[in-house]
């Protein structure tokens, strides 16, 4: 079975972050990038299914921040093929070209099924599964966190809230969705990553940037307003901790 | 085209579900501020008699068979397009939900129309659309601008107050729509799988102390576990720490978990992201301990401490007892 697994870097919401001048997107040179944790998550079920029933596993990504080093810790984590898209893709990417990109690298592939991250932390104009289902015109489910092959079929189930979860049982090829992998998603060594990259070549695809297609624009970034924000408790902990019981104490909540 | 504003109605389980009246509210305000219509948009197998709870729309249209009995990405999706295309609305709003994520790119893509995600407010601004998101995790908000007419936006749950949206007009006039081809069906519903009882319930506690990924390891827990036990509460989390299999997912607080109220919300390295803020927004009193200043969950807490967990929780759950 051939499971592809488009991946992504994105800002690490851990480091602040900055606007440009105009304030009309980040500042991009300040920017640490991290995989998107929902496409590690993606990645991680994809190896499970390979381990389980036997296939390979196709990464791929668009070029730009650190990608190369992205795509040979996905192949050191067990990866077979690691694909990059080349194109004019500096200053990030909308995803609606990006899932046209990638529905045209992926259609020049073999695919029996596509896991991707079930969103991004900046997907501004939708989250990819979906849309790279809809170029492909295949189906689709999102939001999923278990999946199952039986008699070439997918079965997955997809969570609703409170708890609850739907099963599907889907026809491939098919776009998923991943929101959470079976088992936690896999480390692996720098050193190992290292090795990769001495060994291992990436493939490249020269893809276009249909950049525009998504039909809206960032008129304006902004840090979130301030108004609401909390009050803060400030001084050691021994005080800290007093005044948060003064809080329980008007609250009722402690004698 | 027209100038009317649609809303895609969520159910479950025959009722209507909560975000839809937000949608309707917000729906309303678009209509109104252009003397638009607001039409609702209802699909499913029997679903008719709901359309009487949308008193806030104008018109209810109805897409009814079988195969819509319950949600299903394919199913509902070609519906969805077919009625976008054949009336060309100015504004579709979709919750940003389990379903409406299904929903919202797939008629983006199957209708060639723009779609704005993870809004938080959409407004007319001389003659055109404004929608403004909330993206990386909460720490940025972002007003998109969109070219041409008609568009897609999918909303997060608590965008628009749902009273809005429960305000009636009276009984709205429902029409049918004839089914269009729904598809393969190449997606099947099987069933619906319930989560697993016999653990605290989360939502009957007065007093939560939820532990977020700024806990780092399972082998830390006992620490936020010995500060609920003293302030007389249960242990909640976010998604990451029961992902991560250290608590069970009864105990997950936010989208795809359960949405508490509790008095006292005491939220303990967690970064508030829109899924997590979803769950807990309303608790009474939020406190929230995170060592990041920047940390959105601050921009729905009370009170905030910025701090490390590891040097205020032990303490604090020291001077709880004494
Ligand atoms: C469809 C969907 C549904 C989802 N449903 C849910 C849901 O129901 N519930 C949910 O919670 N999430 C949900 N999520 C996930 C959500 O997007 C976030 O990934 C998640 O809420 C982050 O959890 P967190 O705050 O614990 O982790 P992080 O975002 O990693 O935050 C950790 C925080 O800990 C702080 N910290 C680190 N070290 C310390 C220290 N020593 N002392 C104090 N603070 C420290 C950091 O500053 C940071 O703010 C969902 C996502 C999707 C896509």
């Amino acid at each position: 079975m051939n499971f592809v697994v488009p991946i992504k870097q994105v800002p690490d919401l851990v480091e602040e972050l900055e606007l440009n001048e105009e304030g009309t997107d980040l500042s991009r040179d300040t920017v640490k990038y991290k995989i998107n944790e929902f496409d590690d998550q993606a990645l991680e079920e994809a190896l499970q299914l390979k381990a389980e029933i036997g296939g390979a596993v196709t990464v791929l990504a668009l070029d730009g921040e650190e990608t190369d080093k992205m795509l040979f810790t996905a192949i050191a984590k067990g990866a077979d093929r690691g694909i990059k898209l080349m194109g004019d893709f500096a200053g990030g990417v909308a995803m609606h070209a990006a899932a046209k990109a990638m529905a045209g690298a992926i259609a020049a592939i073999p695919y029996d099924l596509i896991l991707t991250g079930v969103q991004a932390v900046d997907d501004r104009d939708g989250q990819l599964g979906a849309l790279l289902a809809g170029y492909l015109g295949v189906p689709q489910v999102s939001v999923v966190t278990g999946v199952r092959v039986e008699s070439g079929k997918a079965v997955v189930r997809k969570e609703y809230s409170g708890g609850v979860m739907a099963e599907f049982e889907v026809d491939l090829p098919a776009v998923l969705g991943i929101q959470a992998a079976r088992e936690i998603p896999r480390y692996v060594a720098v050193s190992r990553v290292r090795q990769v990259m001495k060994s291992a070549t990436l493939e490249e695809v020269e893809v276009h940037n249909a950049a525009g297609d998504e039909g809206s624009s960032v008129r304006r970034m902004m840090k979130p307003p301030k108004g609401s924000r909390a009050q803060m408790i400030q001084g050691s902990p021994e005080e800290i901790a007093d005044k948060v019981i003064d809080l329980l104490k008007a609250k009722g909540l402690k004698k | 085209m027209s100038q009317d504003v649609y809303v895609v109605a969520e159910h479950f389980k025959g009722k209507l579900v909560e975000v839809t009246f937000e949608l309707l509210g917000k729906g309303r305000e678009l209509a109104d501020a252009r003397g638009e219509n607001l039409i609702a948009l209802l699909f499913g197998h029997g679903v008719k008699n709901l359309g009487a709870e949308l008193g806030a729309a104008d018109r209810v249209i109805v897409v009814e068979h079988p195969q819509l009995e319950s949600f299903n990405p394919e199913a509902y999706s070609a519906a969805l397009v077919e009625v976008v295309k054949t009336k060309r609305p100015a504004v579709t709003l979709v919750a940003n939900s389990s379903m409406g994520m299904d929903l919202a790119a797939s008629l983006s893509v199957g209708a060639n129309l723009p779609l704005v995600a993870y809004a938080v407010d959409v407004k007319w601004e001389d003659g055109s659309l404004l929608a403004t998101s909330q993206l990386y995790g909460g720490k940025l908000y972002v007003e998109s601008q969109f070219v041409g007419a008609g568009v897609v936006v999918s909303l997060l749950a608590g965008a628009s107050p749902a009273d809005k949206g429960r305000t009636t007009r009276g009984l709205p006039q429902v029409e049918d729509f004839a089914t269009p081809p729904l598809g393969g069906p190449k997606v099947r519903f099987k069933q619906l799988i319930e989560p697993e009882g016999g653990d605290v319930d989360i939502t009957t506690q007065d007093v939560l102390v939820s532990v977020g990924r700024g806990i780092q390891s399972a082998d830390n827990l006992p620490l936020v576990q010995a500060l609920a036990e003293a302030v007389g509460g249960a242990l909640a989390s976010s998604r990451p720490i029961v992902d991560s299999k250290w608590l069970p997912r009864t105990r997950q607080v936010g989208k795809s978990g359960v949405k508490v109220k509790p008095k006292l919300y005491l939220a303990v390295g967690i970064s508030g992201a829109p899924e997590h803020i979803e769950g807990m927004k309303d608790a009474e009193l939020i406190i929230a301990i995170n060592s990041d200043p920047n940390a959105p969950i601050f921009d729905y807490a009370h009170y905030g401490v910025v701090g490390d967990l590891f040097d205020i929780v032990p303490v604090l759950t020291e001077r709880v007892k004494s």
